[in-house]
């Protein structure tokens, strides 16, 4: 079990290719076929594109406040892979990768940035939680939906993910504790991007590392390179197998960067050096799974042209959430219960008076 | 019929969900084997099992918030915090996720789901066992918030609320859990969320109250009547979504309101009330709308706790100033 050979109590990290794409793990390497392998790095590359995509319609005013996910993508399209349709993706907000991986459509992605609730009913995606941005406090409906799939005895696993900055906060020990003493298959997936907006992990925690943290619960806890795919790929395959067969929760702490923005509304160049950014640049996870393609001589594709088909696609869904219809009074009022006291009604009743007087008076 | 305390009742129509409804599962701290600090779940762990009747890890905030998770997946959980005063580790939990998701998800997940605590002083208790956090709990948009006073009451009401697809605060009257015994029917049954009840009818000043202190009400009518003055006693067993029609429906009648409820009074349920009064019956008003609440502290402990708990007198003194007005 690869569990057991990366004790995180002797700060060991789980990697299987470096920096160059070169495999210093061969045995821990996971059976992807070729085909599997480039079609993770096209989901990687799409997630990416899709992001800076999402930077930029923010930066043209044309979308709200959008978190990015920038030198993330191998963690969120390793756990998309495992994930299946019937296990749960319950995502924190920094998770666009495995929400497209799960069905979420790209379009509804933006109309939530764009200000719309709608955009987090997800019409074609089954069993994703919207995104939650109370830090923490997702890990809890994660732990709970783990207790339900066990008392309905169903095969499902559920995927809860939070940031380092999150584990500071009581929700993912209470969580980790609830999930432990139940016994319920959830696997934490904690995104250490090394900063909480401004904060960096060092000064979030005295522990040695973070998945060092499920020990105390009685839980397996791993530290993995959350930039090489293939050892997030192969920790979360175990990690389901041993959630699925009914062994209960695991911790797995994904060490990766944020490359990008805390949000579109933060600077980083207030907090970080450019030393630093570059030093982390190396270990980029879309560059290192390419060079591992290119060693094996399996990438065959023109990447420019790629993205400029998926540049195409990621426009036009965009114009899509654009273009969705316009936001209704009743859109405030019809969704805050599933029996509406008659008390809204009369508040959406006085405000349309309001608006016909208006209507009048011009 | 069977003779049953509110604690009876409560525990009848959770034994009535448990056993008709398998998705029903009711935890909390000592909950299981104990069956509770005030035994409100005695008998179900073992009628019912441990998987569907259980005690929890000590943590109000992964109580609340991990019932908020089974809601979503197909269950429907009873939770129950220990007292008024420890509900709040489970705020964040409360309103940020349990009130909200059924509008963040623009209704693609229900959260059928009921929260239970008993509330309310007199009971010569430690500090937070004696808070009354109603309005707190009113004021979040997205959740409903019950208050019973009667066995009957009890589990009519706790069925409603195990039934609706909206997450419910249900807040049970601890100083009267067994003070009160009443014939109940055995079967099933459920009071709708939303109406309040009118328990005496009267011409010449309405009181509101639920909870607690409708049985003070009660001793404060007969002294009332005695002094020949007519009260219409309003329950108004749901706070919020609160029966505004009633409330202002009585008040066109009597042209008189006294709010009588345990909590600190400023920004409280009877600040609503009053503002309903106003909003709907202000020209049918003959006295100022008068409060009889707790004061904006902290409930007393033992020994100090007699000044602050509102008494039959007090309540009595409050309806002859205002009918005098």
């Amino acid at each position: 079990m690869i569990f057991n050979k990366f004790d995180p109590q002797e700060d060991k990290i789980f990697r299987i290719i470096d920096n160059e794409g070169k495999v210093l793990n061969s045995e821990l390497m996971p059976e992807l076929d070729d085909q599997t392998v480039v079609k993770a790095y096209k989901s990687m590359l799409f997630a990416r594109v899709a992001d800076e995509m999402a930077v930029s319609f923010q930066r043209q005013g044309r979308m709200y406040t959008y978190p990015p996910i920038l030198g993330q993508e191998a963690i969120q399209i390793a756990a998309g892979m495992i994930i299946r349709e019937d296990d749960w993706l319950v995502p924190a907000f920094r998770e666009v990768g495995t929400m497209l991986a799960k069905g979420v459509l790209l379009k509804e992605i933006f109309l939530y940035y764009l200000g719309n609730e709608q955009g987090s009913n997800f019409t074609k995606a089954n069993h994703v939680l919207p995104i939650c941005i109370p830090i923490g406090s997702q890990l809890l409906h994660a732990t709970g939906i783990g207790y339900s799939i066990k008392y309905q005895k169903k095969d499902e696993v559920v995927f809860p993910f939070i940031g380092d900055g999150g584990t500071s906060e009581g929700d993912f020990s209470e969580a980790l504790n609830f999930a432990a003493v139940w016994k319920v298959p959830v696997i934490f997936t904690i995104q250490n991007n090394q900063y909480a907006i401004s904060v960096p992990v060092k000064s979030q925690t005295k522990s040695v590392n973070l998945a060092v943290k499920a020990i105390a619960f009685g839980l397996p806890g791993i530290k993995v390179d959350g930039n090489d795919f293939f050892a997030m790929y192969a920790a979360y395959k175990e990690a389901s197998d041993y959630a699925r067969a009914g062994n209960g929760p695991v911790l797995i702490e994904a060490l990766t960067y944020r490359k990008g923005a805390h949000t579109t509304s933060d600077d980083p160049s207030k907090y970080r050096t450019k030393e630093e950014e570059q030093e982390w640049a190396k270990t980029d996870p879309l560059i290192r799974l390419k060079k591992y393609m290119d060693k094996k001589g399996i990438w065959k594709e023109n990447e420019e042209e790629l993205t400029e088909a998926y540049k195409l696609e990621i426009d036009s869904q965009f114009t899509e959430a654009e273009n969705f219809a316009p936001y209704q009074l009743e859109d405030i009022f019809d969704y805050m219960y599933e029996e509406k006291p008659d008390i809204l009604e009369k508040q959406k009743k006085d405000y349309e008076r309001f608006q016909q007087w208006k209507e009048n008076r011009k | 019929m069977s003779v049953m305390t509110i604690v009876q009742a409560i525990t009848n129509a959770l034994d009535i969900k448990l056993g008709e409804d398998k998705s029903v599962v009711v935890y909390g701290e000592d909950t299981g084997r104990e069956g509770g600090v005030f035994r409100v779940t005695e008998g179900l762990q073992k009628k019912y099992g441990s998987e569907r009747v259980f005690d929890s890890p000590l943590a109000e905030s992964a109580i609340v918030g991990a019932g908020l998770g089974m809601a979503l997946s197909g269950l429907r959980p009873v939770v129950e915090l220990q007292f008024d005063g420890f509900t709040y580790p489970a705020f964040n939990q409360i309103i940020s996720n349990v009130s909200r998701m059924h509008n963040r998800s623009r209704g693609m997940y229900k959260v059928p789901m009921v929260i239970r605590f008993p509330y309310g002083g007199g009971i010569n208790a430690l500090e937070h066992h004696s808070e009354s956090p109603e309005a707190l709990y009113a004021h979040i948009p997205g959740l409903k918030v019950v208050i019973p006073s009667t066995p009957h009451d009890a589990k009519g009401l706790m069925i409603a609320a195990i039934e609706s697809n909206d997450p419910v605060i249900f807040m049970e009257p601890k100083r009267i859990y067994r003070a009160i015994k009443q014939e109940v029917a055995d079967d099933k049954f459920s009071i709708p969320i939303g109406k309040a009840k009118v328990l005496t009818e009267g011409n010449d000043v309405t009181v509101v109250a639920f909870g607690t202190m409708i049985r003070e009400c009660q001793k404060a009518i007969v002294m009332a009547k005695e002094a020949g003055i007519s009260v219409e006693l309003i329950d108004l067993r749901t706070i919020y979504p609160i029966d505004k029609e009633t409330i202002a429906e009585s008040i066109k009648k009597t042209g008189r309101i006294v709010i009588v409820a345990e909590a600190p009074e400023s920004f409280s349920v009877g600040a609503e009330i009053m503002a309903i009064a106003n909003e709907e019956a202000f020209l049918y008003l003959e006295a100022p709308p008068k409060r009889v609440m707790g004061f904006d502290t902290i409930v007393p402990l033992a020994k100090g706790e007699h000044m602050y708990i509102i008494t039959p007198e007090r309540i009595f003194y409050e309806i002859e100033r205002t009918v005098k007005f």
